[in-house]
């Protein structure tokens, strides 16, 4: 693995003028360790059927890319411009104004100049000039056209694998050109000719062929879960058992696999549970579709509907009326954008949820009757069914991180903030331009949060981690709180690098910490520790 | 290079006319045959571009949402930053086309030691707004020479414009505008080593041309003062398809080539943005894909996926084992 710089050194390194060189002649990239990910195991594309599996690395000459590799790039490429008007669209319209240049964090972070979003949609942008379109054909380079070539796979495959598809160049494009959508069709062009990483395969296979990103089978998943009942015993004296595969439950629970066994999401899980409880929810979750993250949609439009269809296939089965998603950001992605157009209509037996505690009827979800647990917390809170004590979460000076997707593909920006205001005393927002539809990415996003790539992670997180120590350093924060369980994974080792005294958390963590039981209340079994089973007012403890 | 190219190639538009109309007296050419093609392949070439994008479906409901979502009662919404229905969407819309909104929330990040700070930065936006309202300020002027009589908004426009009274004829407002905001957007492409870095050929070759337009225009009111009355008795030909090319400088011709090539290169080139704009789907669409169903394109094939009978088979015995229920009804379906 390659050795990542120091903070310092790493800020010293970033530099935004480009080269002399043009970009067109810049090819192949000068890959990097450290700004790659692993290319997808032989075996991986086998199982799931993708096209030239081998064992090769970016850092060798030869990719063993097929011999026809052009025809198939350019006959995918026509293929998908006749399938996504945004991707057509998008290539046509650019007007390389530069709005975009200086809002791409990898950009921020580590100055290359093709991670600009105009330029990274360019690389892809000039082969279709080039071998699409008369005018690039004639006037080749002055109408920025290039032909393809095994070293523009090269580029392609370094470049649609450093960008997040977070969609912040979008906000600022005059005509919403969305450089997400070109690195989703890079990735599928890429995908054609067998480039692609193991980080995001691994996770799809295992999804299609056990039903979670990490591959856990069911009866660990209840093990596993049976293990956090035991720790919210420890925290709450409460014994709960979680429902599995309950059929005619009210409520299908969906979460990302990320908060099953992993620090800081397993405290977010516990938080799920634990609220369920207090509300005496008929509720379920399934080990069978036990994965709400998607890492198919950091492959294909195809990939992210398959896995994404055996949600509604479980809530049909289970006959519940209605499902609530978990806190995770490219999941709600899907969900907000494509679940009911891609593997809806939603099963018959499926109802507009209405919260059974407050009654409130979730219209905004009446198609696909899917909400957010923050939605559902947020509502809960706003009709004072939840007795709540913030002051236990005073040890902790909170700023909320806001997920891209969430915000940028479904304007989430209010419940989130409602519930922690609620559950906490201490919140304060990071500076308004790099928070809500103008947050950076953790660095870690669509299926980039591997350690191989940690140098970009710690580039790309840089504009997010430099906004926390701002507000560190004005406010003393010193938790992170997010609803997305890839930042989960990614924060903790970004704050660790850059702000090593934040932690991360999930926000139904704080909600756990500050939910008042009624055998809490009588002083039979007051709460003295949190979800991490450290102690609520860590002064009282070096008191004792 | 990228502009050394379109200043060669607009010079050589005018080489070009004073050529063939100055020695080779191809008046009609220049003047009826060019004009016409070019406003023909402008027409078509649009009409095809906006036929092209149209026919492609939009299979997913992929809104950029900037601002908050209607979900709760009590959480007050964006209705133009997140759009919940085509009312709103047609606001957030005119906004983007007429305000430029996107472009106003522009930012400069700057990196000073080791903080990174985000200002506002209005400039591109400003730069942006002038060009394109001076620009369709000075087309609209224009149709006076296309009408008889010139309608009262047209005439009342032109009075607005040359308000100053500087100079004789009047100099407009929107010339000096025009060419404002032309050379800023023309210097930042060169001063932002960025800008510089992505601007293609393709980009400095609209500037360059629009400039040649704005200044034979210019040249030819205030310095070789073209004799309107012919000028008019042309363009009114041109509209009532019985043009007679007219009997002055070439400077009109070049003016008039400048304007041709504008609109024959309109079509295929970046400036499509002009009605590309309104198909983007991440603008043009309502954020509330929760509540209403997006249909899937043509082409959309739901996925095969393992059914929970097919697993259920599979992971049966740690099923079994771990005390879950078995769904007996993936067997009697058999």
């Amino acid at each position: 693995m390659a050795k990542l710089p120091k903070p310092d050194e790493l800020i010293k390194s970033i530099d935004w003028t480009p080269p002399e060189k043009d970009w067109m002649d810049d090819v192949p990239p000068d890959i990097k360790p450290g700004r790659f990910c692993y290319p997808a195991k032989k075996n991986i594309l086998e199982e799931i059927g993708f096209p030239n599996p081998r064992d090769w690395s970016p850092l060798d000459e030869d990719w063993k890319l097929p011999s026809n590799y052009r025809e198939i790039i350019i006959e995918g490429m026509k293929d998908r411009l006749s399938k996504y008007r945004s991707f057509k669209l998008f290539m046509d319209i650019c007007v390389r104004c530069g709005a975009c240049a200086d809002k791409c964090h990898y950009f921020l972070g580590s100055g290359d100049p093709k991670n600009m979003p105009v330029l990274r949609a360019e690389l892809l942008r000039s082969i279709y000039k080039g071998e699409l379109t008369w005018q690039g054909k004639f006037f080749g380079k002055l109408a920025g056209a290039r032909k393809l070539t095994e070293d523009i796979i090269k580029e392609w495959f370094y470049y649609y694998y450093q960008c997040s598809e977070c969609r912040r160049c979008s906000v600022f494009c005059p005509y919403g050109i969305d450089t997400c959508e070109v690195t989703m069709m890079g990735r599928e062009l890429l995908h054609l000719v067998g480039c692609n990483t193991n980080w995001i395969l691994e996770p799809v296979r295992n999804c299609f062929k056990i039903g979670n990103h990490i591959g856990i089978p069911p009866h660990t998943i209840k093990e596993i879960i049976e293990y956090l009942c035991w720790d919210i015993e420890e925290v709450t004296g409460l014994k709960i058992e979680v429902p599995f595969n309950k059929k005619g439950a009210e409520i299908l629970f969906v979460t990302p696999s990320g908060d099953y066994f992993a620090e800081p999401g397993i405290y977010t899980m516990m938080g799920y549970i634990i609220l369920f409880h207090y509300l005496d929810l008929d509720w379920t979750m399934s080990t069978y579709a036990s994965e709400g993250g998607n890492f198919g949609l950091f492959t294909s439009h195809e990939a992210m509907a398959k896995i994404n269809a055996k949600i509604y296939h479980e809530a049909e089965r289970l006959g519940v009326r209605f499902i609530i998603g978990g806190e995770c950001g490219h999941m709600w992605r899907v969900k907000h954008q494509y679940m009911d157009t891609a593997t809806g209509p939603a099963p018959k037996n499926l109802e507009t949820p209405r919260s059974p505690i407050t009654g409130t009827v979730f219209e905004h979800a009446k198609s696909t009757k899917m909400i957010h647990v923050c939605e559902f917390t947020a509502d809960l809170i706003a009709h004072g069914k939840l007795e709540l004590d913030p002051s236990r979460n005073d040890k902790y000076i909170v700023t909320f991180h806001d997920s891209c997707n969430p915000s940028r593909g479904m304007g989430f920006f209010e419940e989130p903030r409602y519930i922690l205001k609620h559950v906490c005393n201490n919140f304060y927002d990071m500076p308004e331009n790099t928070i809500r539809e103008k947050t950076f990415c953790c660095g870690s996003g669509s299926g980039l949060n591997t350690d191989e790539f940690m140098e970009m992670r710690m580039r790309g997180g840089f504009p997010r981690a430099n906004a926390v120590q701002y507000v560190r350093d004005k406010h003393g924060v010193n938790m992170l709180a997010c609803i997305c369980a890839i930042d989960r994974a990614a924060l903790p080792t970004l704050m660790n690098y850059w702000a090593p005294d934040v932690k991360v958390c999930g926000v139904h963590e704080l909600v756990a910490n500050a939910l008042v039981f009624p055998h809490e209340k009588t002083g039979e079994r007051p709460r003295t520790l949190d979800m991490r089973q450290e102690p609520l007012k860590p002064e009282e403890e070096e008191n004792a | 290079m990228g502009a050394v190219f379109a200043l060669v190639t607009v010079l050589a538009f005018v080489i070009v006319v004073y050529v063939g109309v100055g020695v080779a007296g191809l008046k009609s050419l220049f003047g009826i045959v060019i004009p016409y093609a070019a406003f023909l392949v402008f027409l078509l070439g649009m009409v095809y571009r906006m036929i092209d994008w149209a026919k492609v479906p939009v299979p997913f409901r992929i809104v950029t949402t900037c601002g908050q979502q209607k979900s709760l009662r009590w959480i007050k919404r964006s209705r133009l930053e997140a759009p919940y229905n085509n009312f709103e969407v047609v606001l957030r819309m005119i906004l983007e086309v007429f305000a430029f909104r996107s472009l106003f929330r522009n930012l400069k990040a700057e990196l000073k030691g080791p903080n990174l700070i985000y200002g506002s930065y209005k400039w591109l936006w400003l730069g942006a707004i002038a060009f394109h309202y001076a620009f369709f300020t000075i087309l609209l002027r224009h149709l006076r020479f296309f009408t008889y009589p010139v309608p009262e908004p047209i005439q009342i426009l032109d009075q607005i414009d040359s308000f100053f009274h500087i100079g004789l004829p009047h100099l407009y407002m929107t010339d000096v505008v025009i060419l404002a905001a032309l050379t800023f957007l023309f210097l930042r492409r060169l001063a932002d080593p960025k800008l510089r870095y992505i601007s293609l050929a393709s980009d400095y070759l609209p500037l360059f041309m629009i400039y040649g337009l704005v200044i034979s225009g210019i040249l030819m009111r205030h310095f070789f003062k073209v004799d309107v009355t012919q000028v008019k008795e042309f363009t009114m030909g041109l509209v009532h398809l019985k043009p007679k090319a007219p009997n002055v400088g070439v400077i009109f011709y070049i003016h008039l080539f400048f304007i041709s090539a504008l609109m024959a290169y309109f079509p295929f080139s970046k400036l499509v943005h002009m009605v590309g704009v309104f198909f983007s789907p991440t603008r043009n669409l309502a954020n509330n894909s929760r509540a209403v169903r997006h249909e899937p394109a043509p082409w959309w094939k739901k996925p095969k996926f393992k059914t929970y009978c097919e697993w259920q088979e599979e992971f049966k015995e740690q099923l079994i084992e771990s005390g879950q229920p078995i769904d007996e009804d993936c067997y009697e379906k058999k």
